[in-house]
């Protein structure tokens, strides 16, 4: 009896393609292929490959216009993980990617996998990873489903990264209504590399075993790209089992196993077995090798009796790897694998015919083109519009606002407000410290680590205004890059390249298509000026429920080299006495600001255009003053404004400031409006003279707005006091709030 | 003299303890990998932090029926020296050689964070070059890190002044607020009887240098390194 009267698969046709998710164009554009319709196990792949989570289909013509070069890129996209040069030959390997969908299913397993699938991205090019980071979204913190969701989600990346021994050194949080059912969960993590130990995914070389390593396939996960590609209705809670299970201990062993295989010379390639399981590995590494591969399923391990070939190819189970030995090695590779306790399995072997076969007890039960089914996967040019709603959004008044007085109840409403509030709560649960490359502690502007054998540092920031995006997303685009550009340059160091995590509703709609298309052109422009390229990224669509989307999340995660570490700025003050000063673009604006939705409960207005020019002359200035060891402390100014900011910069060691600053605006929009790029300096009176002129050499705009002195918050506007806090008690509150929430 | 560095499955602060016995203090330092039978050679035996095993037993249940434990226990009876950090102490009190046991923090949350401990006992060959009293900044990272043990035992400990490290406050406070996962008696870190095997939660190995922020922990391996030269 053949397989399909055995597992009693259905037959083919466009009802059941379309039930699995193809459209009808593509069913018949599979066919074409094929030159006959697919049969079922075909099918499960090709929709699988074709989703929009493995194909970027709706986003690969926009991803083209990113500037993905420069001299220090070694790897850009295409790759598990983009890869820049740091110091010689040391290199960083990095990349975000979104778990958002699981995520919001099964919170702990979601962002636990989440982890995983990104370090394996790492690694399985040859990088140790040194460090992990996340960028999460949820609804508002004020319902049971937020905290359940928050606190599932911080557990889980806890969970593994923890066990696995990376350290999770930063991130960022935000909370919004927008995703309060589809929260966001974009996992970074960063490795090193040595330039010329770098692995791709090939499968070449006619004859060469293919060798199955890591977990056993079970059952979970089957269809999760798919369902990555969907809207959320009221059925998807019922999918948790398509939600992997993550073993982080196992993924440890298999990280220590594939780096000591990786200082032989038994394999030509190697690929993770991510999205869409093993489908999604074997096409990949056969197409881009221009090569084929036959595959015998019956020998892939698995952890259960009774699977099928369908669920095998199209299973998720994690902490799985494909890898291709030369021939003759197999037994040298299985041995690594024992030593680790680790499943080692030829499963196939490489061959010429550009066909991806598979074959179940000697049955060929699949055999499919790669190189066209990958080339010719669908792409789609897809309609897009700014919405009507656009304009009022922007059609904002600030006029129609009262300036409410009180300014203290405000800076501390502020300071307790969770998308400002300090996040220990969150980090604690996180190991920041293990690997000892630790330099900045959460709670920087950018988590900078050492390399140990090198002078230099590695800085990252994650950032994305999600406010922003959603009133001017090519402005917002623009912001995203340029704050965390911000973030990593107030360290001292040079920002270098960009990953992105593009989260957003569903493309089909023509204003949500418009948020991505303009979000992208800012991001875009914004990496072109400030000479940081794309390296790697992923795209989440259809972070909708029951039609509502997310406001527009384009995550950007930018990587910035410190030459030295030992000059590196940290962002608190470090001593009374030493000036402050404020430098760049300071027209403080409520628009769109954080002050204007969290104590006015709007979310609208303008974005006045961003110079990106002054943001780069900006950095030019940080990444000078950082060589002179000119500056004690710099802060990017951000959500909340010039008060919040500065009350952030007294919080570390407790050192009050106090200033006063003449402009002819409200006082509200003084203390908390925003405007970018800006930064606040720490400057002793022995460097003052250099700094100012080294500002006004970079044609920067700045003024000196006061001291560092006593243990108070003073602000003046206009010479009238408007703000005298102790900083011990409003440290109280932006430390503890959080927490309290989640008690 | 010579360190070793165990290496369970599971272990992830192998390599920070071999990076500060090795390059910060220069001690000739090798890794033991899980499977050996034999430690001989070695003076100093460092278990480390981590999920041996993941830990989805009891913290170090499994780690302690490792071929290499019998040769740890074997080596700490003759009076080598071992000292267990984080998950090493979880594997020092699952196989004896230390009393006490490691449970779930009071939280039932991972904390890993800087914390402050008193040095209760400065004689040890651990701790020499440290005065009684002194206050450590020293981080904590652990889920299970909740010292447990019953009055008699506690009794002992105190009686022979076994209990090396005890959290408290940054002015050396002692108080429930500053025990970070409800350790009896604020316990962080305790030696056994012989003095030759030392068990800590925080780790000294992640403080050795002022670049990561502190450099407390540096004078531990200091202490035992100068006590072991001569060997």
């Amino acid at each position: 009896m053949g397989v399909y009267d055995k597992f009693k698969y259905p037959g083919v046709n466009l009802k059941v393609a379309m039930e699995m998710g193809l459209k009808e164009d593509e069913y018949k554009n599979a066919c074409d292929i094929l030159g006959r319709e697919p049969n079922y196990i075909e099918l499960g792949v090709i929709t699988a490959m074709w989703s929009e989570h493995c194909s970027y289909k709706s986003s690969k013509k926009h991803l083209k216009k990113f500037p993905t070069e420069a001299e220090w890129v070694v790897q850009g996209p295409g790759e598990n993980a983009g890869i820049i040069e740091v110091d010689g030959k040391i290199c960083a390997c990095f990349k975000v990617e979104s778990h958002n969908h699981p995520s919001y299913i099964e919170p702990y397993q979601g962002a636990a996998t989440g982890v995983g699938g990104i370090l394996r991205d790492v690694f399985t090019m040859g990088a140790r990873p040194v460090c992990a980071m996340n960028s999460l979204r949820f609804g508002s913190l004020n319902n049971d489903e937020s905290i359940h969701l928050l606190d599932g989600v911080v557990s889980g990346i806890a969970g593994y990264g923890n066990c696995f021994g990376v350290p999770t050194v930063g991130g960022e949080i935000y909370f919004h209504e927008t995703y309060q059912k589809n929260p966001l969960v974009n996992a970074f993590a960063l490795g090193l590399v040595d330039k010329d130990k770098i692995f791709y995914a090939k499968a070449e070389g006619k004859g060469n075993p293919i060798i199955y390593v890591g977990a056993k396939t079970g059952k979970d996960g089957i269809h999760g790209a798919t369902m990555a590609s969907e809207e959320f209705s009221e059925e998807s809670e019922s999918k948790r089992p398509n939600v992997q299970i993550g073993d982080p201990f196992k993924e440890k062993l298999l990280l220590e196993a594939c780096l000591e295989l990786m200082q032989t010379d038994y394999i030509v390639g190697i690929q993770d077995m991510g999205a869409a399981g093993l489908s999604s590995s074997s096409f990949e590494m056969a197409s881009k090798s221009g090569t084929g591969v036959n595959l015998d399923l019956e020998r892939v391990p698995v952890r259960e009796t009774g699977m099928t070939p369908y669920e095998i190819m199209l299973s998720e189970s994690q902490e799985r790897m494909l890898l291709i030995a030369k021939k003759g090695f197999e037994d040298k590779v299985k041995e690594i694998f024992d030593k680790w306790d680790l499943d080692a399995e030829v499963i196939g072997k490489v061959t010429d015919d550009g066909f991806v076969r598979l074959n179940w007890h000697g049955e060929e039960v699949a055999s499919l083109p790669a190189e066209s089914l990958a080339d010719d996967a669908p792409v789609y040019d897809r309609k897009y519009a700014e919405p009507e709603a656009q304009k009022q959004i922007r059609n904002f008044d600030p006029n129609s606002i009262d300036d409410p007085g009180g300014y203290p109840a405000i800076l501390a409403r502020m300071l307790s407000n969770p998308n400002i509030a300090s996040k220990r709560w969150v980090y604690r649960q996180y190991d920041h410290m293990v690997q000892t490359n630790t330099v900045f502690l959460p709670g920087s502007d950018s988590a900078l680590l050492r390399v140990k054998g090198s002078k230099k540092g590695i800085a990252v920031s994650s950032d994305c205004n999600g406010r922003y995006c959603f009133v001017d997303p090519y402005e917002g685009g623009k912001a995203a890059v340029l704050e965390s550009a911000l973030n990593v340059a107030v360290s001292g160091a040079r920002p270098k390249a960009v990953s992105d995590c593009l989260n957003f509703g569903n493309p089909e709609k023509e204003g949500v298509m418009w948020q991505f298309v303009k979000s992208t052109d800012g991001m875009s422009d914004a990496c072109k000026v400030l000479n940081t390229p794309v390296v790697s990224g992923n795209v989440s669509f259809y972070n909708e429920t029951e039609s509502k989307a997310i406001l527009p999340t384009p995550t950007v995660v930018m990587v910035g080299v410190l030459d030295d570490i030992n000059k590196r700025i940290p962002s608190f003050f470090r001593k009374r006495g030493s000036n402050i000063i404020i430098a760049g673009n300071f027209k403080p604006d409520i628009s769109a600001s954080e002050y204007l939705y969290k104590i006015h409960n709007r979310l609208e207005g303008s974005i006045s255009e961003i110079d990106l020019q002054l943001g780069s002359r900006l950095i030019d200035f940080l990444t000078e003053a950082a060589e002179k060891g000119i500056i004690l402390s710099a802060h990017d100014v951000s959500d909340g404004g010039l008060s919040v900011c500065l009350a952030e910069m007294c919080f570390k060691e407790g050192i009050g400031a106090s200033v006063n600053i003449n402009r002819d605006i409200r006082t509200d929009e003084l203390l908390f409006g925003e405007s970018m790029p800006l930064v606040l300096l720490e400057v002793d009176d022995f460097h003052l003279k250099g700094v100012e002129s080294l500002l006004g050499n970079n044609n920067i705009l700045f003024e000196k707005i006061g001291k560092t002195d006593g243990d108070s918050l003073i602000i003046r506007h206009n010479g009238h006091l408007v703000i005298d806090e102790k900083v011990e008690a409003a440290a109280e509150v932006y430390d503890e709030s959080l927490g309290e929430l989640m008690q | 003299m010579k360190a070793g560095v165990v290496v369970f499955p599971g272990s992830n602060c192998d390599h920070d303890c071999y990076y500060a016995l090795n390059s910060i203090h220069g001690v000739d330092t090798e890794y033991i990998w899980h499977k050996e039978g034999s430690v001989e050679g070695f003076d100093l035996l460092v278990l480390p932090g981590g999920f041996s095993y993941g830990d989805y037993l009891r913290c170090g249940a499994i780690a302690k029926h490792s071929p290499v434990v019998d040769a740890v226990v074997d080596f700490a009876e003759k009076g080598g020296h071992v000292l267990g950090i984080c998950n090493g102490f979880q594997v020092l009190t699952e196989t004896g050689l230390l009393p006490g046991a490691l449970i779930r923090n009071k939280n039932l949350k991972f904390i890993c964070e800087y914390v402050s401990v008193i040095v209760e006992n400065a004689k040890t060959e651990f701790t020499s070059y440290y005065n009684d009293g002194e206050i450590l900044d020293i981080p904590i990272a652990h889920m299970d890190g909740n010292y447990f043990i019953d009055e008699k035992g506690l009794n002992d400990l105190l009686e022979n002044e076994q209990v090396v490290f005890r959290y408290c406050n940054a002015d050396g406070e002692i108080s429930e607020e500053d025990n970070p996962n409800g350790s009896v008696y604020n316990i962080a870190g305790v030696i056994n009887k012989k003095g030759n095997i030392l068990g800590m939660m925080p780790h000294p190995e992640r403080c050795c240098e002022p670049l990561l922020g502190g450099n407390h922990g540096y004078y531990l391996f200091e202490s035992i390194k100068n006590f072991l030269k001569g060997v």
